[in-house]
């Protein structure tokens, strides 16, 4: 069996050489089927623009569809990995997937960029030189509400998560800078549609402002559940579920809300003006909160590239940790744990004609880090 | 005993899950041999559900608990021993483990009384009621996983490298390959011992008619009893062989589509045929990673195939094959 | 704790057992009268909800959505009983189980397909929107005492067709004895597509009236599926009443069981984890219930042997 294998190993020789012209390669596993899809979606149109006008030779995109199933996003990053040689690795949207995939993907000596997820975790003790997110630890949107909570001078918060990590630490980076009272805490069913019970518990509590964090369907659902309810308290959210993609669905429910983003459509610069029109020209959809992530995260690598090759790994991580690109957020800069440090907006739902967008309205935090950083040896 | 077809196509089939492996490996190409043990463990998962659904005739919709609670006894002991976190220190100090014949004993062990207390309620109804009542034990567990935060809750458990098997390196693709193709091996063997041992026949007789089994001195109850913690503690062996191919482990595994799956590889193949499990979950993954490709909705076409499979491929695809007679011979 | 929010927290519990009801009914006569497992069922809701989204956008009349949510789901339901289901008849549970489990791909991503991944909008018209006052001082949403209503004047409907009507009679004649009816010459195939469409419409109706609070999107149908199991496997599979028992009793259980819980865990426990526990164990109380049930009664409330 040993010789079979030499005799392979000759045979690929001519195949390697052939490959090593197209010098950087790149996989994508996001989740394109299935309920989540509108985020991967968005994460991919994002990523693949940058790379179209760009143009440069000599990248390689590969894209896969995880399903949102960890061990199928496990089994695609061994795959690009094992077989496909992929220098980077990038897309994952939900945290868990990253869970299971970032450790062994950075293990491998590959390079991991997340456009979207950011678990406690991988900014803390688990930080590894090769992991870099280009999107926002989890906790940070959610620092953002309650610091802006403090500001606008609420003191009695009604607040509620799913039932799952995600939303336990939802809660708890608000609660971080949150100064006032809590009228009441739930935890929701992981999927839940029916918030009939829990808004009629908001009602009974005698709170100013509600809270919350229920991404996707289970948003919506919410958003026009209290909009029927006749509770009229002011409500704040992460971008999550005020985004474009999503938006639309909500409709009328969602207007005037308070959310809060670190990206917006009329953020003032150059850079995110001209993706955004480009990515409407392309697409003919406005980009969401997902899509700039994606947009920034394939600057990041071409910026590192026209420095470094990825082979030479150290000075591509160099690279990517000065972040030297224009970012559609503006200021964009790595902290030591490799998560952004950045500023945190607070957008308003407003309507445009007949599409629902945002609007900035505050600055929820500036030059913000994460509370994870201390505990990120790197 | 004269070589029918389906015996024939059964070599095929385990020659095949072995070749594919080998010529991957001699070519370089480590994915396909992830595919192959991803096929091999899922079979094995199915060849435990098959000793419940194929002999006992149990339609049992919460395989995954089984499954889960393998994988988790995987996660949790080698997560204790991998961060120097005793697991308990009474009554004696104990750190975890990451050596896999423990983790499966383990794993077996667990999945096992499991399955005692699920069967032990479950087996009072029967029919589709026992079909939802299995179902509503692995919702428990799933919902159960999902918020306790111990274990990652739903973000799961992630283990930095895999778990050592003595004398091997298990993270070798080709290695590990070969401790999850052993095991299914001798899976098999054991499950044809038992459906022509004095047990396997009186099961087969309760299923068929289980007033003349009574008749003649068994319980019904305590067979088939015995058959679903046997099932189960298969199906949780390949749990915490599944939770180490992906060095993971999430409460999807213990979600009702992985039953639904495990059941559909044991379908696909054919019910109660002893190799159905392995070429059912061979094609699934094959169609899995083929159909990937083609485009994004994809799931329509796996949908359309198993709809004509189920339509006109009658006792699965070996029945298909091989003719309709001769169910676990 | 005011006796106010125990009243509202039990017509929330009133109203989600009525739309499981509307899921219910058609599974639990497909299954009495044809002895069908269909898993597609929520693929039927799915479409509703997708239908009406879809005409209310062209139209914006709310009431036109409803129907065409009827029209949508009956018409899919037609259809998929005369390809696919009335071959799995003779089938054993196992088929069914597998075949419309491929169903449930083919509709989910089809529809995916067809409308895109991004949730669509339905949302409740203006003269049903905003609360009302009850008498009592409770202020409770116009649309789900709507939704309430309407479920409740669908069971009467229902009991009706069964208790009253010639389809009905031979309903019934069908759940006691296949063979029997056909013997007596009723046009067997056609009572099947007929069942199978009306099973589909309720779900499809059922599909639009929560779609409209609730959002519309791929795989909307899969919980409420297992719920709706949950409810006819608790009431007794094939019985209309054990399905109205069912549906309630489980939109109460959750309903409370969600509110309640993590208050009685906070008499024992601090705040934040008797949160967290409460939710735990509310999200597995239907299933704990389920199973209690099965133990004490084997085939549910209603159910005969089957």
């Amino acid at each position: 069996m040993k010789t079979i294998r030499m005799l392979a190993m000759a045979a690929a020789i001519p195949a390697l050489a052939a490959a090593a012209q197209a010098d950087t390669k790149i996989g994508m596993i996001t989740t394109l089927s299935g309920g989540g899809a509108g985020l991967g979606v968005d994460v991919r149109d994002g990523f693949m623009l940058a790379i179209e006008q760009d143009g440069r030779a000599g990248v390689e995109v590969v894209i896969e569809d995880d399903q949102r199933k960890p061990d199928a996003a496990v089994q695609i990053a061994d795959r690009m990995i094992q077989s496909e040689k992929v220098d980077i690795l990038t897309g994952i949207i939900w945290s868990n997937l990253a869970m299971a995939v970032v450790p062994a993907a950075t293990a491998q000596d590959v390079f991991y960029l997340s456009p979207n997820a950011g678990p406690s975790a991988l900014a803390g003790k688990r930080c590894h030189k090769n992991y870099f997110n280009v999107a926002w630890q989890n906790d940070n949107l959610h620092e953002a509400a309650g610091a802006y909570a403090n500001e606008a001078g609420l003191t009695n918060s009604f607040i509620l998560a799913p039932n799952y990590p995600a939303g336990k630490d939802a809660l708890t980076g608000y609660k971080r800078m949150y100064g006032g009272d809590l009228a009441g805490e739930i935890y929701t069913k992981l999927g839940q549609t029916d918030y009939a019970a829990e808004i009629a518990q908001i009602r009974a509590s005698g709170a100013d402002s509600v809270y919350f964090f229920l991404p996707g369907g289970m948003g919506i659902s919410f958003l026009k559940q209290y909009a029927g309810s006749g509770v009229d308290l002011p409500v704040v959210g992460p971008a999550f579920s005020f985004d474009q993609g999503i938006l639309q669905a909500v409709g009328e429910a969602a207007l005037g809300v308070k959310n809060t983003s670190q990206w917006n459509k009329d953020i003032d610069n150059p850079a995110n003006a001209a993706f955004v029109a480009a990515f409407q020209d392309k697409y003919d959809r406005l980009p969401s909160l997902y899509a700039s992530q994606g947009y920034d995260t394939a600057n990041l690598i071409l910026s590192a590239l026209d420095k470094a090759e990825v082979s030479d790994q150290d000075a591509f991580r160099a690279a990517l940790k000065a972040a030297e690109f224009a970012s559609v957020r503006g200021d964009f800069k790595f902290g030591p744990n490799h998560h952004p440090v950045q500023d945190i907006y607070v957008r308003e739902v407003i309507k445009e004609g007949d599409v629902f967008t945002n609007k900035i309205i505050a600055t929820g935090l500036s030059d913000h880090a994460d509370a994870y950083a201390g505990a990120c040896k790197m | 005993m004269i070589p029918t077809r389906e015996s024939f196509l059964n070599w095929a089939m385990i020659a095949a899950l072995l070749i594919v492996p080998l010529a991957a490996w001699s070519l370089d190409e480590p994915f396909i041999i992830t595919l192959a043990t991803k096929a091999a463990i899922l079979a094995l998962a199915g060849v435990g559900l098959n000793i419940a659904l194929g002999l006992g005739g149990l339609i049992s919709l919460g395989h995954a608990a089984f499954f889960g609670i393998g994988g988790y006894a995987m996660g949790i002991l080698a997560a204790h021993a991998q961060n120097y976190e005793p697991l308990f220190e009474w009554p004696f100090l104990f750190e975890g483990s990451n050596q896999m014949p423990l983790i499966w004993l383990v794993a077996i062990v667990c999945s096992a009384c499991a399955a005692l207390v699920i069967g032990a309620l479950s087996l009072r109804t029967s029919g589709v009621y026992f079909i939802m009542i299995t179902l509503a034990f692995g919702q428990m567990l799933y919902y159960f996983a999902i918020s306790w935060s111990a274990y990652g809750g739903e973000d799961g458990l992630s283990i930095w490298v895999r778990n050592d098997f003595p004398g091997l390196n298990t993270l070798d693709p080709i290695q590990f390959f070969a401790i999850a193709y052993v095991i299914l091996c001798l899976a098999l063997f054991f499950a044809a011992r038992l459906a022509r041992a004095p047990f396997g026949l009186a099961l087969a007789a309760a299923r068929q008619n289980a007033d003349r089994v009574e008749a003649v001195g068994l319980t019904p109850f305590t067979l088939r009893l015995t058959a679903f913690v046997i099932s189960g503690a298969i199906t949780g062996l390949a749990g915490a062989l599944f939770a180490d191919l992906n060095r993971f482990v999430s409460p999807t595994m213990l979600s009702w589509h992985t039953s639904g799956e495990i059941m559909i590889f044991v379908i696909l193949g054919g019910v109660g045929r002893l190799y159905g499990p392995v070429v059912g979950a061979a094609l699934y993954i094959l169609l899995e990673h083929l159909l990937g490709g083609i485009s994004d909705y994809w799931q329509i076409f796996l949908g359309v195939l198993l709809l004509l499979i189920v339509l006109f491929a009658r006792g699965g695809l070996i029945g298909a094959l091989a003719g309709r007679e001769k169910a676990h011979g | 704790m005011t006796y106010i929010l125990v009243l509202e927290q039990i017509l929330n519990g009133l109203q989600l057992g009525v739309m499981l009801f509307l899921m219910a009914a058609g599974l639990t006569l497909v299954f009495g009268v044809m002895g069908l497992i269909n898993l597609a069922h929520g693929a039927l809701y799915m479409v509703g909800a997708f239908a009406a989204a879809a005409v209310a956008g062209w139209t914006g009349s709310f009431l036109l959505a409803l129907m065409a949510s009827l029209a949508a789901a009956a018409a899919a339901g037609a259809l998929m009983e005369l390809v696919v289901i009335r071959r799995l008849y003779r089938r054993d549970h196992l088929d069914q189980v597998l075949a419309t489990f491929a169903l449930i791909l083919i509709f989910s991503e089809g529809t995916r397909w067809l409308f895109g991944s991004f949730p669509l909008f339905l949302d409740v018209p203006s003269y049903l929107s905003g609360p009302v006052s009850l008498p009592g001082g409770i202020e409770y949403p116009l649309y789900r005492l709507t939704i309430i209503l309407i479920g409740l004047a669908i069971a009467v409907g229902l009991f009706l067709l069964i208790a009253r009507t010639r389809i009905g009679i031979q309903i019934r004649a069908g759940e006691a004895d296949r063979e029997m009816i056909a013997a007596l010459g009723v046009d067997i195939s056609r009572l099947y597509t007929l069942v199978f469409a009306l099973g589909a419409a309720l779900a499809g109706l059922a599909g639009a009236l929560v779609g409209a609070i609730q959002s519309v999107q791929v795989g909307m149908g899969e919980p409420v599926l297992i719920l709706a199991f949950v409810v006819i496997v608790i009431g007794g599979i094939g019985s209309i009443k054990g399905a109205l028992a069912g549906a309630l009793l489980v939109g109460m259980t959750d309903t409370l069981g969600g509110v309640f819980l993590p208050r009685l865990f906070t008499l024992f426990m601090e705040p934040a984890s008797a949160a967290s526990a409460g939710a735990s164990l509310a999200s597995m109380l239907i299933y704990i219930l389920m199973a209690a049930i099965l133990l004490v009664r084997p085939s549910g409330l209603y159910g005969g042997s089957t």
